[in-house]
């Protein structure tokens, strides 16, 4: 049934599908309508769950550890602060191995308080061992976020997954979303089975207990392992779902991409306005194309360097900081590549921190200054758009 | 209920990995002779995350999710969440420090109160951060030696019972090691009631408090009949005294404070002064119990 819903709702949709049988979580801006919504379905009987409403996102993630550790299929959402605040049990849900979903609607972190959209918040997560997908429009959220329990809950994977979607430009944003049969989704996703332990007397365990670092270290391997299977099973699980659904998105979204020579690689929403720009320069006879990560973490690295051996020119656009270093998913891309014969020239971006408007028209002149620096060879990162004389009192 | 008539079943194997003399320990195993195997245990770093021993063994015969120190309360919630939908109907048992309640988890700890989860939370209170080192945490007790204030602890020692007692739960309880009968049927009566109930278990410990290893018992005996640690429960908001607490209203019953402070190193060099302050908060705190106690006969006979 084709739905018009915010980002927000349809993550809301998407848990109401997927049957989760515990919600906790606690409000922040830009995420509360996804709680607000589950809260409804849950009041009014057309989802049959508990819903814990802590009184912090610490205590949040941890009632979905307690649950998903006792057996239920959990949910919960964040973001920013919220995320920030959680983070210990962030990091104890994945070395727990306990198959959580978290959207995170991601905004920028303070000091100065800002509401607007960044991915710092999402990026600095991304070494705690979650799956992480970024979304780029409410469909795919959707699908995305009930495509997350299975991958979660693979045999082969068992982590958590984390759907990042963008503040307001997302997840306030109103599109058309085909919201599949509830009966159809049940054929996809079954109930969560017991696998591999949960909390039950009749078969005691004892969960997370002192270890000596050969079995920490063996623990980390088999965890790190896991994280290699989940390229695989997150392939299958989507054309799975394309089987069904008729609806794919892969690891990689690429747009206009097998010809090109000038590419802008980013993720969210803001990949959509790229896209228009290399529409738009397409027609003026330049060779642009936009390369999107949906799969975020584990980064997907030898399929970036295999793709990217035949373009001659990268722009990286990354929506985040870590001060000192630079954009996050750059350093990344230029790691994957490192090894590969066929480089690209690259050249980082630093746009749309605080939430700053990242336009068509901006992407046009990241993809022509891609081009001039590549001719100059300046592989330097740009801050882009950066005004300093806002600071002069 | 008598001593003999217990559950012979432990929950707990001999030879963990505790102190001799272990309060937490002894508070685990009178828990699984109160609740028996079908219940899950949630536990925050604490001493009782050493006492369980390491992977791949366990001295819990209990099913147990162990969490990090701030998260028990909510975890705890999460299982009750759990077991409610998927229709059954287990005891959900915190056993945390007083490190894991009075400070870094009470703010989850009055969450789960307030949102009345069906959980038990039992908090084994030892007066310190004995796990790391006897360092001070808000339920030592003034006057009280640690690692972290040499010269004696300058602060009162936080009410938890109390900050429980005002989130209106089901159930709120006093206990101590020393009185095992007591314990287990305040454990025992609160499983049984459905929604938040909390037990605060005083728990000398020897290692911290400085005293021989075999005087655990007799340390606990001579806090409840000094009264310097209170006997009581409250359900449904009525306050009543329980085991020798009962008899201790009057000061004339009770045996002198210095008895109990002698017992331990941690009070070895109190000033007169401090002395009296310790006395003082005892007294203070018997008066406001015996204020309730009367308000409530007024009330029932009115």
């Amino acid at each position: 049934m084709i739905r018009v819903l915010t980002g927000n709702h349809s993550v809301a949709y998407a848990a109401l599908l997927s049957n989760v049988e515990v919600i906790s979580a606690y409000p922040i801006t830009p995420q509360t309508q996804i709680v607000e919504k589950l809260a409804e379905f849950v009041e009014t009987g057309q989802l049959k769950a508990k819903y814990v409403r802590v009184e912090s996102e610490h205590s949040a993630m941890a009632v979905c550890i307690g649950a998903s550790s006792a057996g239920a299929r959990t949910f919960t959402a964040t973001s920013s602060h919220g995320l920030l605040y959680m983070s210990e049990m962030v990091y104890w849900a994945s070395a727990a191995r306990l198959p959580i979903v978290m959207p995170v609607v991601c905004r920028t972190l303070g000091p100065p308080w800002n509401i607007w959209n960044e991915h710092t918040d999402f990026l600095l997560v991304r070494d705690y061992g979650w799956v992480q997908f970024f979304a780029e429009s409410n469909q795919e959220l959707l699908d995305t976020v009930v495509q997350a329990y299975r991958i979660a809950e693979d045999e082969r994977v068992l982590l958590p997954v984390m759907v990042g979607l963008d503040a307001f430009t997302l997840s306030h944003i109103s599109e058309p979303v085909d919201v599949p049969e509830m009966d159809l989704v049940k054929k996809f996703l079954p109930p969560r089975s017991n696998i591999p332990y949960v909390l039950d007397p009749s078969k005691p365990f004892t969960f997370g207990n002192l270890a000596y670092p050969s079995h920490h270290m063996a623990l980390k391997f088999m965890h790190h392992t896991s994280m290699e299977n989940v390229i695989k099973v997150v392939s299958e699980v989507d054309n799975e779902w394309n089987k069904i659904f008729g609806r794919s998105y892969g690891i990689l979204d690429k747009f206009m991409f097998d010809d090109a020579r000038v590419v802008i690689l980013t993720i969210g929403s803001s990949a959509g306005d790229a896209k228009e720009a290399a529409k738009y320069l397409r027609k003026r006879g330049v060779d642009a194309g936009v390369l999107r990560l949906r799969l975020t973490n584990p980064f997907p690295a030898k399929e970036i360097s295999n793709i990217l051996s035949n373009v001659e020119a990268v722009a990286v656009v990354d929506r985040n900081l870590s001060p000192g270093n630079g954009g996050i998913i750059l350093e990344k891309v230029r790691s994957s590549l490192y090894s590969s014969k066929n480089r690209p020239f690259i050249k980082g971006y630093l746009a749309g921190l605080g939430g700053k408007d990242i336009t068509v028209k901006d992407y046009v002149k990241i993809f022509e200054k891609t081009l001039e620096s590549y001719k100059k060879g300046d592989s330097g990162t740009e801050w882009f758009n950066l005004n300093l004389e806002v600071t002069n009192l | 209920m008598n001593i003999k008539d217990l559950d012979r079943e432990e929950y707990i194997l001999s030879g963990n990995s505790s102190c001799p003399g272990c309060p937490a320990s002894l508070g685990f195993r009178l828990i699984g002779k109160a609740v028996g195997k079908n219940a899950i245990i949630v536990i925050p770093a604490s001493c009782m995350t050493i006492i369980q021993g390491a992977y791949p063994n366990t001295a819990l015969i209990l099913p147990t999710l162990n969490i990090a120190f701030a998260a028990s309360a909510a975890a705890a919630s999460g299982i009750s969440a759990a077991l409610e939908i998927r229709g059954k109907n287990y005891p959900v048992i915190v056993y945390a420090g007083d490190g894991g309640t009075a400070d870094i988890g009470l703010q989850a700890l009055s969450g789960a109160a307030e949102r009345n989860e069906n959980i038990t939370y039992i908090c084994y209170d030892n007066e310190a951060y004995q796990n790391t080192g006897i360092q001070r945490s808000s339920a030592t007790p003034y006057g009280a030696w640690t690692t972290t204030t040499l010269k004696g602890k300058q602060e009162r020692k936080k009410d938890v019972p109390k900050i429980m007692a005002s989130h209106n739960i089901p159930y709120v309880a006093t206990a101590s090691v020393a009185y095992p009968t007591d314990f287990i049927e305040k454990v025992k009566k609160a499983i049984k009631i459905k929604g938040f109930k909390y037990i605060h278990l005083h728990a000398p410990c020897p290692t911290g408090w400085r005293f021989p290893s075999e005087k655990t018992i007799e340390v606990g005996r001579l806090a409840v009949q000094t009264g310097v640690w209170i006997l009581y429960e409250i359900e449904n908001g009525i306050l009543k005294l329980t085991g020798p607490s009962k008899n201790l209203l009057e000061k004339s019953a009770r045996k002198p404070v210095r008895e109990y402070l002698r017992a331990q190193g941690r009070f070895q060099y109190l000033s007169d002064e401090i002395v009296k302050n310790f006395c003082d908060d005892i007294e203070e705190k018997w008066n406001e119990i015996g204020m309730i106690l009367n308000l409530q006969n007024h009330l029932s006979t009115t």
